[in-house]
């Protein structure tokens, strides 16, 4: 592995700082020289075109790469300026980095296990204490009202947007520093969009948020900064304001103004 | 601590998934160490081909169950190879759901009722019905195979009725589109590309048919000699072992165990038939 | 429209040979039920056996016995091996391989085979004579493929987003197994067991060799025992007791048939949870 000095890339403040990052798939070069610092307590959006490698730069934010056979990475990923894929204990990390998911996957048991599940990971049994994450973690997701009187029911019975929320809750309850977010509206309706929408944005004030969309119009309405990625490249990263009004580069413009992807 | 736990389970885990090449390892080693000394003893040539069992007289020729075995399975074949397979199209193409309710756990059933049950169906209904119908003494390879041949059926009729299903349905959409009948898209267009998981349930149907044992020997007469014709008894490798293996010591047992080598030669082949099949199914 | 003769014809076939079928399991299992029910009669269900009331309760016992103790050996050890192939083994590894070739040549091993085989290596070899035990070891290798493959079946239909959500949650391999993975494939793993129960129950000539034929309830787990299938083919084999074996037969193939029902509503509860 490449080693770069550290002192010349952390800014302090950035929460994450990637810097040539390198992935592959086998053969398959799916992220190639990756560099972007991502700040404390703004929700970064990640676009472009399926396949683009916006979902892989992702997961390699929290090591859910590790899971794919035959995934190699090269460069530098730093978490609070630590190299995550140094001596990081991987768990660990996946608790500081929580994940929110494409489809909802809440777990085949009650919404109160669901919840529960991850502070009993790390380790917490008493039972008021998880009573109280469980309130919390569900208050922050916006969705208690909805839920507390049927706490023991199975996560499955709900509706899709509220498994979301619930997911949500889910991640929130190990108490993470940074949520990303892989397309976490992609498999739901209008409506629960925009509660998800509203939840992000409530939620960076007290989170780093990283989320992955197809949707355009929602990097827009949510985000602070948005990267552009294409064919495994990242093409543009700045003020998602500037980068949809004014891109500089003709590829990220053709791809605001619809002309492919 | 986690890490060892962690580390201590995974090994767990593999041990425990080389228990089934341990136990192959085992069955092979005591099989073979078991029996090859009594062929070579006997001579390998005189044990596979000598037409006389008699251990009584030191003369141990397992020929003749070896074509016992052999007539009984092929007409097991005979009889439950196209019924099972008619049935499993019947199954996976022509059957009503509300039927398809039904049937499926009758024929789940079928492959659960014991070798022991089928053998008294056998020996009380069939035995019978073979001598009132043909005549001889009822226990014979036509009686073991019209067994047998039920007895295949459910096995038969789940592979074939998987590999039907498994085929893209555009084969039968291709067959209709040219205005082929129902019938004739599923025969023609669809069956051709189930071969290979057709072949497959066929090939482990043999495999139940020539491991048989308990169902077999309660029908089967059991002469050790090379018969004349398939209403008369015969013996088969199987239920060698069984009639014998309880009173037999030193070389004669040795023989036996030969005689199961030789079984499980036979199942090995007929095994790895079957694996090569379903993979190039796939 | 009327359809061309082959078509007809055709259809013909697949319709007669599918109420053949049935009309060959309804009449075994009619025939058993209406010749055996008249002769269920109470000392048949004696605890003491003697070659008079040829009761079947000793024999019903052992069976329970047997399936406990060869499930003890077979089931942790085949799902344990199921959870190695599918949650830790990497693809295209050759262990796996020869795992899978293995566990599929021991499922085609004909019974008696495995008898023999128990014969040698655990009654004389190991010394444990024909006794309980010898014939659970002898089973438990017999139905350990079946389990293997149910379970590995189950763990399979489980969603990797489950897993995905318990790793991204920060957990470990080990608590996502069995805490997220194997909670969820119970049913397939349960309904795999209970198959491999009604194999245990029909066994006959695995364990004739093995555990013996001795109708007597056992006195320690190194004593000979006859399960109701060893039971049931000797007393059809005698010749002497045939409206007794009736009886026997219809308790076996009723005790079959639950399990089979048994099997398939617990596996109908896997559909269901997803």
């Amino acid at each position: 592995m490449e080693k770069i000095e550290k002192t010349d890339m952390i800014e302090k403040k950035d929460k994450f700082t990637i810097g040539n990052l390198d992935l592959y798939y086998g053969d398959f070069h799916a992220l190639k020289g990756i560099n972007l610092n991502i700040r404390p307590n703004e929700i970064t959006a990640f676009i472009g075109p399926s396949g683009c490698g916006k979902s892989t730069l992702l997961k390699s934010l929290n090591r859910m790469n590790d899971l794919v056979e035959g995934c190699r990475i090269t460069g530098q990923v730093l978490l609070d300026g630590e190299d995550i894929y140094g001596d990081m204990n991987v768990n660990l990390l996946r608790k500081r980095v929580g994940m929110v998911f494409q489809k909802p996957n809440p777990f085949p048991m009650s919404i109160y296990d669901n919840i529960a599940f991850g502070p009993r990971t790390h380790g917490i049994t008493n039972k008021a204490k998880l009573d109280e994450i469980v309130e919390n973690s569900l208050r922050s997701a916006a969705i208690w009202d909805e839920l507390k009187d049927r706490l023991k029911k199975s996560a499955l019975g709900l509706s899709g947007g509220q498994q979301q929320r619930l997911c949500i809750a889910r991640a929130l309850a190990v108490e993470p520093e940074v949520i990303l977010m892989d397309e976490p509206t992609s498999a739901l309706d209008p409506i629960s969009t925009s509660k998800i929408e509203d939840l992000a944005v409530e939620l960076k004030d007290r989170y780093t948020i990283i989320m992955v969309t197809h949707n355009m119009q929602q990097a827009a309405r949510i985000s602070d900064k948005t990267a552009f990625f294409l064919l495994g490249e990242m093409v543009e990263f700045g003020e998602t304001d500037q980068i949809f009004s004014v891109p500089k580069d003709t590829r990220t413009e053709n791809y605001i103004t619809g002309r492919f992807g | 601590m986690k890490k060892a736990r962690e580390t201590f389970m995974h090994i767990l885990f593999l041990i425990a998934a080389c228990t089934s090449i341990l136990a192959v390892v085992l069955i092979c080693v005591f099989l073979f160490s078991g029996g090859v000394p009594a062929m070579l003893e006997i001579g390998v040539f005189k044990f596979l081909f000598g037409t006389i069992w008699k251990p009584g007289n030191n003369l141990y020729g397992i020929f003749p169950m070896i074509i016992g075995s052999l007539y009984v399975t092929a007409g097991a074949i005979l009889f439950g190879v196209p019924l099972g397979l008619l049935a499993a199209v019947f199954m996976a193409r022509f059957c009503p759901k509300t039927l398809y309710r039904i049937l499926k756990p009758a024929i789940e059933l079928m492959a659960g009722i014991p070798s022991v049950i089928y053998g008294f169906f056998a020996l009380v209904v069939i035995v019978p019905w073979v001598k009132n119908t043909f005549g001889g003494r009822g226990q014979s390879i036509l009686a073991a195979a019209l067994l047998l041949g039920f007895m295949i059926l459910p096995t038969i009729i789940e592979v074939t009725e998987a590999a039907i299903r498994a085929v893209p349905n555009s084969y039968y959409e291709g067959g209709l589109a040219l205005g082929a009948s129902h019938e004739r898209s599923v025969f023609f267009a669809l069956l051709p590309g189930a071969r290979s998981g057709i072949l497959a349930g066929i090939v482990l149907g043999i495999g139940r048919a020539i491991g048989e044992t308990m169902a077999v020997m309660m029908i089967v007469g059991n002469q050790p000699r090379i018969p004349g014709s398939i209403l008369e008894g015969c013996r088969t490798l199987t239920t060698n072992i069984v009639m014998e293996m309880g009173y037999a010591a030193d070389l004669h047992k040795e023989a036996l165990i030969a005689t199961a080598v030789v079984l499980f030669v036979f199942i090995l082949i007929i095994n790895l038939s079957f694996s090569a099949l379903k993979r190039r199914g796939k | 429209m009327r359809k061309d003769f082959l078509s007809r014809l055709l259809r013909f076939l697949v319709w007669a040979a599918a109420i053949i079928t049935m009309s060959l399991l309804i009449l075994l299992v009619g025939y058993i039920l209406i010749n055996g029910i008249p002769h269920l009669k109470a000392s048949l269900f004696d605890l003491n056996y003697t070659s008079d009331n040829v009761s079947m309760l000793p024999s019903i016992i052992n069976t329970v016995l047997m399936t406990i103790i060869s499930l003890l050996i077979a089931a942790p050890i085949g799902i344990c091996s199921a959870i190695y192939l599918v949650e830790y083994a990497k693809r295209g590894n050759k262990l796996v391989e020869v795992v899978r070739i293995t566990a599929e040549t021991l499922s085609g091993i004909p019974s008696i085979v495995y008898g023999l085989f128990g014969a040698i290596f655990f009654v004389t070899v190991l010394g444990w004579g024909l006794s309980l035990l010898s014939g659970a070891f002898t089973m438990a290798i017999m139905i350990l493929p079946l389990i293997m493959r149910t379970t590995e079946e189950a763990l399979k239909s489980v969603p990797d987003s489950y897993r995905e959500g318990s790793f991204g949650l920060g957990a470990g391999r080990l608590r996502t197994i069995f805490r997220v993975v194997l909670p969820s494939a119970v049913p397939g793993i349960l309904s795999g067991v209970i198959l491999a129960i009604g194999r245990v129950v029909g066994e006959t000539a695995a364990l004739m060799f093995t555990a013996g034929t001795v109708a007597k309830l056992p006195k320690s787990i190194l004593s000979s025992t006859r399960t109701l299938s060893v039971h049931m083919y000797t007393l059809a084999n005698e010749g002497l007791h045939v409206d007794e074996a009736y009886a026997t037969a219809v308790v076996l193939l009723v005790i079959v048939i639950l399990i089979n029902g048994l099997s398939s509503l617990v596996a109908k509860r896997l559909g269901k949870g997803e």
